[in-house]
């Protein structure tokens, strides 16, 4: 008997806190919703999203228009974590979604939101299979063949290398895509490739091989589509066998200055395209970068700056297509898809000038080169 | 001249694995036990010299030091605490301390170090050593690590063949019963083991993080089960077998790495180690009259 008015008063209060869920639904806020991992070992993507969001929410609803409501929920770089974060942002009564962090809870999560027809704006997940088939879910970062695609373009537009070698990491997905990219589109242009070698995580300590294929083959130009880590290591190994080509990284190689007991004069003369960089010299940037580092204590990185664009695209567009508070998702979820991929929407901000969005959802934008001199960034 | 740049750098990464065997083969010859953690007293070697060079700014040769007294003192310290309370117990049930031990001192290392990676100073600030008209280029880094490897291989034959503690080791590995029986004082032994097996792990981790200079709580993992795979490789138990099968390892890995292919040079690696178990169970040189240690 105890038993059955113990599960009574359990559904019983179930319920109630359903209805409370639902009741502020027409509150003067448009409220967005925000997944990421907070906790977990991919955390420092999460954070860095949730902040980022949160600094640009903070700063719209100060301009006194258009109220937001940020709700963030942690997946742990979970897919299943990551519907259930989703479907408490539901309960919560959601209008907009922006997340998730990264790629696997997205391509998840993304199911769900195009048959919930809810709005979702990835800042950083950079596969194409987050969008592909889904008319609602757009990326505020590459996809990572385009990411290779714009690095080749821009190094063909600057006459940077005529024989190039690539190191990429094949057990990545992110390195390998970018890789695919910028060799169909450096083959199509004539670019001449002597040097094609890879690594996983496992053998990510010795390059000596790597770098000595690329020596013998004459390439004085380096494409290192990979994270800093191993990035550093090719720089010190490179140069205890007397090598020394242009190399040129990725946004994974941002980063690189602020490891620990790094010598900056390995990097010097060292290239990055990447589209944001927290040692950019332009104003709206370094704002951001102030901003972030009273709320985190530490410098953002482009995550960070990913969310607070894609939170800003938003308001952007609802300034455009007089979305209200109280409208209904699927209602909000139309009219933005119809803004974002109308010819006349572009969207100026810390990782890009002018972006604009394809049907499919992926970004168009040109990422900026720099150059690493005396342990500083400067814009080429 | 690719083939002799390829080699040199095999028989470098090959003296890296070589000495990290050797703190396996010690252990299991005269405990009978598999030290999984020896991998990770590496990293713990690496991080310390790290600090020393970096926060403290100490010489390098002082930090090797450090380094080496602090690995000593981590490796009788994890003997005495964990794996001594099990002498008598199962095989398996020190393995998987063991396991335990090398998890306990990744974490430990994450909560303290961070689990961002660092870029190691390299103690040796030398220019590449060039040959050839400049054709060759050889790391000052490798050069070091050989010649390291040799010093510590003859210094240890000579302690385990001519030194008091060194017959007594030997005569531990050879049977721990009658060892004790004639006076020898068998946890001592087994603990002066661990203590050289530990500072030796630090002197390789100096080395590894110097020719590949990044330090991550999971620096040691990798090296470790190549290193107990160059063991086996050339008879566990066995000193030259150790140093044997290490060289040998390395200069199959590097070469796998540039000959046959980059993706697969690991399982090259082990590939080898399995066919050379089918036609030789103990390994290249463990002969089962051969010298234990």
């Amino acid at each position: 008997m105890k038993k059955i008015v113990a599960l009574v008063l359990v559904l019983a209060m179930l319920f109630t806190s359903v209805a409370c869920g639902k009741k502020d639904e027409d509150a003067n806020v448009i409220k967005i919703g925000g997944i990421g991992p907070t906790t977990g070992p991919a955390a420092i993507y999460g954070v860095a999203t949730q902040y980022g969001a949160q600094i640009a929410v903070e700063e719209i609803n100060a301009l006194g228009g258009i109220q937001f409501e940020l709700n963030w929920q942690d997946d742990e770089h979970d897919a299943e974590k990551a519907v259930n974060a989703y479907n408490t942002l539901m309960d919560w009564g959601m209008d907009i979604l922006v997340g998730t962090t990264t790629t696997n809870p997205s391509i998840a999560v993304s199911t769900e939101a195009y048959e919930d027809r809810i709005f979702m704006f990835t800042p950083s997940a950079s596969s194409p299979k987050v969008t592909e088939g889904k008319d609602n879910v757009f990326q505020m970062c590459f996809t990572d063949p385009s990411q290779g695609v714009r690095s080749a373009q821009y190094i063909i537009e600057k006459g940077l290398g005529t024989k190039v070698a690539i190191i990429y990491n094949n057990a990545d997905a992110y390195s390998a895509g970018i890789y695919e990219g910028f060799k169909a589109e450096a083959e199509k242009n004539g670019v001449e490739i002597v040097s094609v070698t890879t690594f996983t995580d496992d053998t990510a300590t010795d390059f000596t091989a790597q770098l000595n294929d690329a020596k013998t083959n004459g390439a004085d130009f380096v494409f290192l589509p990979i994270y800093y880590t191993p990035a550093s290591l090719i720089l010190a190994q490179a140069k205890s066998i007397d090598y020394a080509p242009v190399f040129c990284g990725v946004d994974g190689m941002d980063g690189i200055l602020t490891l620990e007991g790094f010598d900056a004069a390995l990097a010097e003369d060292v290239m990055l395209l990447t589209p944001f960089s927290a040692d950019a010299q332009e104003e709206p940037v370094q704002d951001f970068v102030k901003k972030y580092e009273k709320l985190a204590g530490e410098k953002p990185n482009q995550f960070a700056a990913d969310a607070y664009d894609c939170v800003y695209a938003i308001y952007n567009a609802i300034q455009k297509n007089g979305i209200k508070p109280g409208m209904k998702a699927e209602e909000m979820c139309d009219k933005l898809i119809e803004t974002f991929t109308s010819a006349d929407f572009s969207y100026t901000g810390l990782t890009g000038s002018n972006m604009t969005w394809q049907a499919n959802g992926e970004v168009d934008k040109a990422p900026k080169g720099y150059v690493i001199k005396n342990g500083a960034y400067v814009e080429l | 001249m690719e083939f002799l740049f390829n080699l040199i750098n095999g028989i470098s990464l090959g003296s890296i694995y070589a000495i990290i065997a050797l703190g396996y083969t010690m252990v299991y010859g005269i405990a009978k036990m598999l030290n999984f953690a020896h991998g990770d007293v590496i990293m713990v070697g690496g991080y310390i010299s790290f600090c020393a060079i970096f926060y403290l700014e100490l010489p390098p040769f002082i930090a090797v030091v450090l380094a080496m007294i602090v690995c000593t003192v981590l490796g009788i310290i994890i003997e005495g605490l964990a794996y001594k309370p099990l002498r008598d117990a199962t095989s398996l049930a020190v393995l998987i301390t063991a396991i335990g031990v090398s998890y306990f001192l990744q974490n430990s290392a994450q909560l303290i170090w961070g689990s961002a990676s660092k870029s190691y100073i390299s103690i040796l600030q030398a220019e590449p050593i060039r040959l050839f008209e400049g054709q060759l280029t050889i790391k000052a880094e490798a050069v070091l690590t050989i010649i390291v490897c040799v010093i510590i291989m003859i210094a240890l034959t000579l302690f385990v063949n001519k030194t008091k503690i060194g017959k007594a080791m030997r005569a531990v590995s050879e049977d721990k019963g009658a060892a004790q029986l004639m006076g020898i004082n068998v946890n001592r032994t087994i603990s002066t083991t661990f203590a050289i097996g530990s500072a030796l792990a630090a002197v390789a981790g100096v080395l590894l993080c110097s020719s590949y200079p990044t330090l991550m709580p999971t620096t040691g993992s990798m090296p470790g089960i190549k290193a107990f795979t160059a063991a086996v490789f050339g008879g566990i138990g066995s000193i030259p077998g150790a140093m044997l099968g290490g060289i040998l390892l390395g200069i199959i890995e590097i070469f796998a790495k540039v000959y046959v292919s980059m993706e697969l040079s690991n399982a090259i690696v082990f590939a080898v180690l399995i066919i050379v178990l089918l036609f030789k169970p103990t390994g290249l040189l463990g002969k089962k009259i051969s010298e234990k240690v």
